[in-house]
């Protein structure tokens, strides 16, 4: 419920929404966009990265949070784990996402012996809560080159772009695999995929399952992960990769999450799909993550000697709820503008198209609000109005209730009616555009036997990903990195699996006189005693 | 500054500010959670909970990432539920009622007590999108049950033990894989790339200059 001083702001949006419907604001230049990035959005705020001392990425510049992960001792550190292994497996998924589901259906239903963790359940994960949809560019309007040419623009010409081909080329196809594991895509009667833009396509591309997208995936895909009997281990977290005495991956160090025990997996090949980093809450920022996104994954491969790409680079979703504190930093799916919500400052007027790139609506919300003092402020911050009483003005009463009955369910939870009033927004920790360097065949760059898939890779999206080209990349190289596991699992042959890297990192680390004092990976925020 | 209220975390008494969630109220008095917390978004199911506010006859039920903390709460959290997931092929299924009829056949023990629906935390009309299952009318148990998180609430009040989220979760992926009409443009894109359509346009593409590609973005033409 808004306090008696927001409703009174409120009807600032009101008063002018008739006419803000009408109006329609050209999309930036190139080089407006541009000077826009430079001044306001958060990756280009310098004293918020630092300089990695160490490793393949010595010299580069990544978030502090990251960094001090990074720079950390290891959680195995002195640890024995010379014991037997508990685990062996062929594949051994790390991860219980979009992403690392999608890789344990294909490497079972390749026959390889599959075992998959995570250090919270099987589908806890940012695949989830992903709301507005899915990119595939399969009506005869659309094409694939089209897909690229979008993608590789909207991430500022730096996607790695053998990647991005494969994205947009296996995206019909991922579309069709999901609709025959029973899938419900938002469908006309006949058949007709019902799609909406999403900030940056040139064609209505965005396939939904309402605005539960990510969940009825991931709870079809869980689902399936079961039925093809892969063992699930839950509460189980990966704390670091281990290599035999040539370098090659050979299982993984595991904890219990509830019990602390440190255990290890013997495998044949190892895939890391751990996820995003969101809940390092990077620059102070709130964030859309799911509980685990805690960078876990680049750690992990980062000490193995994998290599990062574009790790200084995050995606801050424009549209966080700023307000009522209980959802603060919840993701606003996007979609919310793809059915024609607009953005109003505390006057009522709109700042910018709602359709630009995340990036750039991002900088443009936080440019509202810090430099031309035209946010609204509140006891939380300051945030600008997503004007979502437009939706059922513009595309009929009772499409906000059909197209997205979570944002309305969210925000019913709190006291308001977003079919009445408009919600206040600002930019949330959304997504890591980079991570781990991959091949198009999911392997991980210098390290043989070991893969990686989904959010915690880079390059795909280059330094600013596109709506709804996660949930298709979490497929599209979740599945390849599967395939590619089983595969190569047949004659991958291993030494003993070793944490020897591990004293090496460590070593390196007293070289260069760090010491941050923590350990790494995370695996968890610690928000006790916070309010 | 807010209010505090006094909640009870498992029958121990807490003083905790009114604007919390119960989730933040739990980490604001001290538990480091790793049970009962998933996505902390209200789409997980991770974070069932129970409660009786003092006094009150009735037991109420929510997402503790979703629900504020009120003043005497009692509050337990049920972090797993032991569902009842039944192994199967999607391929070979029908879609007749005899489906459910051999994988769930407990959905025909319901006595109508409605005690699921009334526990719902998405308020959804659990009973009745068993009914559908029953009948075998499997698109409308699909559409019913379409909001729900799997948090496993309806089938611990269940005095028929049904696994109320699994016959969903069942009835939904036969009603995508079999009932919902197929798609022909998908199909028709999927074999154009099988055919190798795009392959020689992408192949130029990425042999583009950057100069060129810029170009091709910031002009291309956006569908209205």
């Amino acid at each position: 419920m808004y306090t008696e001083e927001l409703t009174i702001k409120a009807a600032a949006a009101a008063a002018k929404r008739e006419e803000n419907i009408k109006k329609s604001v050209p999309r930036m230049t190139a080089e407006e966009k541009n000077e826009l990035l430079a001044a306001y959005h958060p990756d280009h705020n310098k004293d918020q990265s630092k300089t990695v001392l160490i490793g393949k990425n010595k010299g580069d510049k990544v978030p502090s949070e990251l960094w001090t992960l990074l720079h950390s001792k290891s959680r195995i550190s002195g640890a024995d784990i010379g014991a037997e292994p508990e685990i062996s497996a062929e594949v051994l998924v790390i991860g219980g996402g979009g992403a690392g589901a999608a890789a344990a259906i294909e490497a079972a239903r390749a026959g390889a012996k599959t075992v998959l963790v995570t250090k919270l359940r099987l589908g806890d994960a940012n695949t989830m809560m992903a709301e507005g949809g899915i990119q595939a560019a399969d009506k005869d309007n659309d094409s694939p080159v089209r897909h690229f040419i979008d993608a590789y623009g909207g991430g500022h010409y730096a996607a790695k772009k053998e990647l991005l081909k494969k994205l947009v080329c296996e995206a019909p196809e991922a579309i069709m695999w999901l609709s025959k594991l029973g899938v419900e895509f938002d469908k006309t009667s006949d058949g007709e995929m019902i799609t909406t833009h999403g900030g940056g396509t040139s064609r209505k591309r965005m396939h939904a399952c309402k605005d539960y997208s990510g969940a009825e995936i991931m709870r079809t895909l869980r689902d399936e992960v079961l039925n093809l009997g892969v063992t699930v281990t839950d509460f189980t977290a990966a704390a670091e990769i281990l290599l035999d005495g040539d370098g090659k991956a050979a299982g993984a160090a595991l904890v219990n999450m509830e019990t602390g025990k440190i255990f290890t997996a013997e495998a044949k090949t190892v895939i890391i799909a751990t996820g995003g980093i969101g809940r390092l809450h990077c620059q102070g920022f709130p964030t859309s993550n799911h509980y685990g996104a805690t960078a876990d994954g680049l750690v992990m491969a980062y000490r193995a000697g994998a290599k990062l790409i574009y790790a200084d680079t995050l995606q801050y979703h424009p549209t966080g709820a700023a307000y009522p504190g209980q959802i603060y930093g919840a993701l606003v799916t996007e979609k919310v503008r793809s059915l024609g919500a607009k953005l109003v400052n505390a006057d009522g007027e709109i700042f910018v198209h709602p359709l630009e790139t995340r990036d750039t609506v991002s900088a443009a919300i936080i440019r509202e609000c810090k430099e031309r003092g035209k946010g609204v402020d509140t006891d939380l911050g300051c945030g600008v109005w997503l004007d979502t009483p437009m939706i059922d003005m513009i595309n009929g009463e009772g499409t906000t209730e059909k197209r997205i009955p979570a944002m309305l369910r969210m925000y019913e939870r709190c006291g308001i009616d977003i079919r009445k009033e408009p919600v206040l927004v600002y930019p949330t920790l959304h997504y890591q555009n980079g991570g781990i360097d991959i091949s198009p065949d999911c392997s991980v760059t210098g390290i043989e036997n070991l893969y990686a898939a989904g959010e915690v890779t880079g390059g795909i999206h280059g330094r600013n990903r596109l709506m709804g080209n996660s949930l298709l990349d979490v497929i599209v190289f979740g599945r390849t990195a599967g395939i590619s596991a089983a595969e190569k699992s047949k004659t991958a042959k291993h030494g003993k699996p070793s944490s020897d890297h591990i004293c090496r990192y460590e070593k390196e680390l007293e070289k260069a006189g760090i010491d941050t004092g923590a350990v790494s990976p995370a695996f968890l925020p610690d928000y006790t005693g916070r309010k | 500054m807010s209010k505090t209220v006094n909640v009870y975390f498992f029958g121990k008494k807490y003083e905790v500010p009114d604007d919390l969630t119960i989730m933040a109220a739990m980490e604001y008095a001290g538990y480091r959670l790793v049970r009962g917390c998933g996505c902390r978004g209200g789409f997980c199911g991770a974070c069932a909970t129970v409660y009786r506010i003092k006094g009150d006859k009735g037991i109420k039920t929510c997402l503790a990432c979703q629900t504020k903390v009120e003043n005497d709460m009692y509050i337990a959290s049920l972090p797993f539920f032991p569902l009842d997931k039944q192994v199967y092929d999607i391929e070979k299924l029908g879609t007749d009622e005899k489906v459910m009829m051999r994988l769930y056949p407990e959905i025909y023990a319901c006595i109508g007590c409605n005690a699921c629906t009334k526990s719902c935390p998405q308020n959804l009309n659990v009973m009745q999108y068993i009914a559908y299952a029953q009948r075998g009318d499997y698109a409308k148990c699909a559409e019913l049950s379409f909001d729900c998180v799997m948090c496993g609430i309806c089938s611990s009040r269940c005095p028929a033990g049904i696994s109320h989220p699994q016959v969903a979760e069942l009835a939904r992926r036969l009603n995508g894989r079999y009932l919902m009409p197929e798609c022909g443009h998908l199909k028709r894109t999927v074999a154009r790339v099988q055919n190798g359509e795009y392959e020689k346009e992408l192949e130029e593409l990425l042999c583009k200059s950057e100069e060129e590609l810029t170009n091709l973005y910031n002009n291309r033409d956006i569908e209205e």
